[in-house]
């Protein structure tokens, strides 16, 4: 009997601590996360697309990430349909963009394409490499990541056989007029 | 009663009496003067102590250039080059240190082949090994950590690649990756946090591996070249020339190589402190720019073999279950191996042919992976990391039938 309670008196305790110093954990571990309002600082920035001449392209930084900003040609546009065979997804079925945007050129305004500038691989910046025959014979023009190789069209749809899994990521964005965008904004709340 | 007479009344006497009735020094001097061990160990022996040494050289370093060091992305760079440029020596206590990393994996990947060479890691040292290979995978951590530091673009975007890494585990990776990076990408957060794991958080750890290592090694008592215990004829009183306690014979010897291991670390530092990109990547002399890549991203020498497992597989999650699986490995050696011999030196054909492919095989992979990547390249590095599984997969079958010598 007594044999028992002591027992069962341990066996608690024991619970107890392990419960109270897995709680401890709670504090050390949130604080990592993070902050929310620094975040919110980060949400949109305004960008105006008139210097961009037809072929050229730019980087913004937006929430600490490279966003490339390109006016595409007519030319790039036309590759655009013709290399679905090279895609891994060229009808933009993963949602790596807003609903808005889902469509051949993955752009509101077909000659402005906005992407976020990392490699769905590991995180990498890839290259602008526009011209077609630039990477190899057949190369349709795109973006080419250095680290293990991934290759996307200019739409940013990547291409079949490389590391990257899924197209480049789209960020939210809307035309405060024909020149000027807001990264990070949602056309369908103005 | 006590016979006063009979005891040593020197000042140095009386005081060794009066502590070690205080302190167990009876018990250091077990453990570390009076540590027995075979009287046939060769040098692969020292490494071990070597990697002692650059331990303690690591500390020290470390803890000046946290003197000068400001782990904020707008000083970092900053902080290290004015170090370096402005401070008297500056330039030295950054090489010993960053120099000291690599010749730290060098020492260490020494050690390893030694265990492997002499089977170490068999009946009754699995414990040593387990710990030593915590050590190696902890030990790293810490360098890549540590690599992050000076905020060069090598250190951007190796630890974006790594952070990077964690969104590949299904449901929880994504919030994950952004919990490690406290922040949406590798920003002033990751550096702090990074910073303070790398000089105090694993260092701590590290240090209590190392002791463990130590005393799990003085339990059981070291291996020897021939595997198992010199024989001695005689019983009681040569059986101890089999033995040599490890002060003074091994500390000599451990002294002698450390002059030889100084020669050539110090014409390294010297001289060559970046090893022609290996040691000090070139691009890392650039400060991190979070908006461009560098154009050829090269691993650190001593990753180069799991950044290869990565590469080589055409799906993320299974490239880094790969790379998992070839550390985790490790630790199931001692029960992978089935052989009753200890040392290769008694092994059958099928163990020597199989550690003959093995480390030439890791070897040319962790090569490859820091060359730039072609599909020809891709297919051999597949072959490689095959034969690197192979070798542990296949142990308890050749190690089991095949007959030794």
């Amino acid at each position: 009997m007594e044999e028992d309670r002591r027992r069962f008196i341990s066996i608690l305790t024991t619970l107890m601590a392990g419960f109270g110093i897995a709680a401890s954990a709670v504090p050390f571990l949130s604080i990592l996360k993070p902050n929310p309002g620094k975040l919110r600082e980060l949400a949109s920035l305004v960008v105006d697309l008139a210097p961009l001449v037809a072929g050229e392209s730019m980087v913004v930084a937006w929430q600490n990430k490279p966003i490339w900003i390109i006016r595409r040609t007519q030319m790039m546009l036309d590759t655009l349909t013709r290399i679905h065979p090279l895609l891994r997804d060229p009808n933009s079925l993963v949602q790596q963009q807003p609903d808005y945007v889902r469509n051949e050129y993955r752009s509101l305004n077909p000659e402005y394409f906005i992407v976020v500038g990392i490699c769905t691989h590991l995180g990498c910046s890839p290259q602008y490499k526009p011209e077609p025959g630039e990477l190899n014979a057949t190369w349709p023009g795109g973006f080419f990541c250095p680290c293990h190789g991934s290759t996307f069209d200019l739409a940013g749809r990547v291409m079949k056989g490389v590391p990257a899994p899924v197209n480049l990521e789209i960020p939210p964005y809307r035309f405060i007029n024909a020149h000027t965008i807001s990264l990070g904004e949602d056309p369908s709340l103005f | 009663m006590l016979k006063k007479t009979s005891q040593n009344t020197t000042p140095k006497a009386i005081l060794l009496r009066w502590v070690s009735v205080r302190l167990p020094i009876s018990r250091f001097k077990q453990y570390f003067t009076h540590y027995y061990l075979p009287s046939n160990l060769n040098f692969w022996y020292v490494f071990g102590s070597l990697s002692l040494f650059l331990l303690a050289l690591q500390i020290l370093t470390g803890i000046w250039l946290t003197m000068f060091y400001t782990p904020t992305p707008e000083e970092a760079f900053n902080s290290i080059e004015m170090m370096m440029r402005e401070r008297p020596y500056g330039w030295l206590l950054r090489y010993l240190h960053s120099t000291g990393a690599s010749f730290f994996f060098i020492v260490i990947y020494c050690h390893i082949f030694r265990s492997l060479l002499y089977g170490s890691y068999k009946k009754p040292r699995e414990l040593v090994w387990l710990i030593g290979v915590s050590i190696y995978v902890v030990l790293l951590t810490e360098a890549f950590l540590g690599y992050v530091l000076p905020w060069g673009q090598m250190s951007y975007w190796a630890s974006q690649v790594a952070s990077a890494l964690l969104t590949s585990i299904p449901v929880i990776g994504y919030d994950l990756m952004l919990w490690v990076q406290g922040n949406l990408t590798v920003s002033g957060e990751t550096l702090h946090r990074f910073f303070a794991l790398h000089i105090i958080g694993i260092p701590l750890f590290l240090l209590f591996l190392v002791f463990l290592h130590l005393i799990a090694l003085r339990k059981v008592g070291s291996n020897n070249p021939d595997g198992r215990l010199p024989q001695s004829k005689a019983k009681s009183n040569e059986s101890c020339s089999t033995q040599l306690p490890f002060h003074p014979y091994y500390t000599v010897k451990d002294l002698f190589a450390l002059v030889i291991f100084l020669f050539i670390f110090l014409a390294v530092v010297f001289f060559a402190p970046d090893m022609g990109g290996y040691f000090l990547d070139t691009n890392n002399f650039i400060p991190a720019d979070p908006l461009q890549t560098p154009s050829h991203v090269v691993p650190l020498w001593y990753l180069a073999p799991f950044y290869a497992m990565l590469c080589i597989c055409p799906n993320n999650l299974f490239g880094i279950l790969t790379m998992f699986s070839a550390i985790t490995i490790l630790f199931m050696l001692p029960w992978l191996d089935k052989s009753p011999i200890n040392s290769l030196r008694y092994r059958g054909w099928c163990t020597r042919t199989a550690f003959g492919i093995f480390i030439p095989s890791f070897l040319l992979l962790s090569y490859l992976s820091t060359t730039a990547l072609t599909p020809l390249k891709i297919t051999v590095m597949q072959v490689l990391a095959i034969n690197y599984f192979l070798f542990f997969c296949l142990m308890p079958f050749y190690t089991r039938y095949e007959k030794n010598q």
